[in-house]
């Protein structure tokens, strides 16, 4: 029965990854969760015959929380270290001041009617 | 055959009510462009303004000349995509420039000397290097960052800015992008990134500055959150 898992995952992957090309972004998300849960649910849920023992059990079944929880806190994390370190274009902007009285006085000289 | 004097730089320039950043956003253009020695033309498509653009578009053609300006004015205001696509008509370039008109992105255009890179879009990043924007509070570059990574998440674009207007293609790729793409508005042009990574196209990335309108009232209200999370939410599941 492992080796029949193990058979189908790597069948799996291997479609999927020919038809990344062709699939949606969310075609891909919803194949990618579809695999990961069947996985998940598979190992953490199996019948009590086929089961890993207590400890990998105990930290497989809230793993899908965490890594939400852990998602999150990353996104949280990105944002903010980007937010902090968002250039303020200071010269940029006085530079454009100078070009836009340059430009208007040039273009005056050469006849434009603002 | 030395490759700078054979390229021609077409700029798209669709307007609506920028009587007073017309002038300035040419002069600027035909300033750099002069002072890099490149060939070039500016395609000004106005959608009738009432505000009188199109009257000062007119003087800047006789000012520069009728092969530097190209007026292509359209009668009523009919979207970006549309004047995309019209002005690409009228263009003799190799590579066409794609900007708006509202001098919100400072114009330094070094990255015309990019594409020397021999990519295939190169495209301006307010992200990356030391691109950035001024005149934004505190709220505005959390909106801007937040729905950034929301996209890369996504989308996995491929390139770290997807909703500045500020780019170079080569003609014959912004020809086959435009068939492809069907968004409107400004999602347009975050689909035009996504797609052009899916053919296979190179993408190169330029820091710019992006500075708050000069004149004008710049729009980033509830209206456009949702409507951009509403094209981001399409563009997911359709690309």
């Amino acid at each position: 029965a492992q080796g029949a898992g193990a058979g189908r995952g790597s069948v799996r992957f291997s479609l999927l990854l020919s038809f990344q090309a062709a699939m949606t972004k969310l075609g891909q998300w919803l194949c990618g969760l579809a695999l990961l849960g069947s996985a998940w649910a598979a190992l953490a849920l199996a019948p009590p015959g086929l089961q890993l023992p207590a400890p990998f059990r105990q930290a497989l079944l809230p793993l899908p929380i965490y890594l939400l929880v852990t998602f999150g806190c990353y996104s949280l994390a990105t944002v903010g270290y980007r937010l902090a370190t968002f250039n303020d274009c200071q010269e940029a902007a006085a530079e454009l001041q100078e070009h836009i009285s340059a430009a208007r006085t040039d273009l005056r000289r050469r006849g434009l009617r603002f | 055959m030395a490759a700078g004097s054979a390229d021609k730089f077409s700029v798209l320039l669709p307007t609506y009510n920028e009587r007073e950043n017309l002038p300035l956003v040419v002069w600027l253009l035909a300033r750099t462009f002069q002072e890099s020695g490149n060939n070039f033309e500016i395609i000004i498509i106005d959608d009738g303004s009432p505000d009188g653009t199109q009257e000062i578009a007119e003087q800047l053609e006789k000012i520069y000349g009728s092969d530097k300006i190209l007026l292509r004015p359209r009668a009523r205001k009919l979207g970006l995509g549309t004047a995309y696509i019209h002005g690409m008509k009228h263009a003799t370039g190799n590579f066409i420039v794609i900007m708006d008109a509202d001098l919100s992105h400072h114009v330094s255009l070094y990255f015309i000397k990019q594409k020397e890179g021999n990519f295939d879009i190169v495209s301006g990043t307010r992200y990356k290097g030391n691109g950035g924007v001024y005149g934004w509070d505190l709220k505005r570059k959390l909106i801007s960052r937040g729905a950034n990574f929301l996209t890369q998440v996504l989308l996995r674009p491929g390139a770290s800015d997807l909703t500045g207007s500020f780019r170079l293609y080569r003609k014959e790729v912004l020809q086959k992008l435009m068939d492809k793409c069907v968004s409107k508005g400004y999602v347009f042009q975050m689909e035009m990134i996504v797609r052009a990574r899916q053919l296979g196209f190179t993408i190169g990335e330029v820091p710019i500055s992006f500075v708050d309108r000069v004149y004008g009232e710049s729009k980033l209200g509830g209206n456009e959150i949702v409507s951009f999370l509403k094209g981001l939410l399409t563009l997911f599941a359709t690309t």
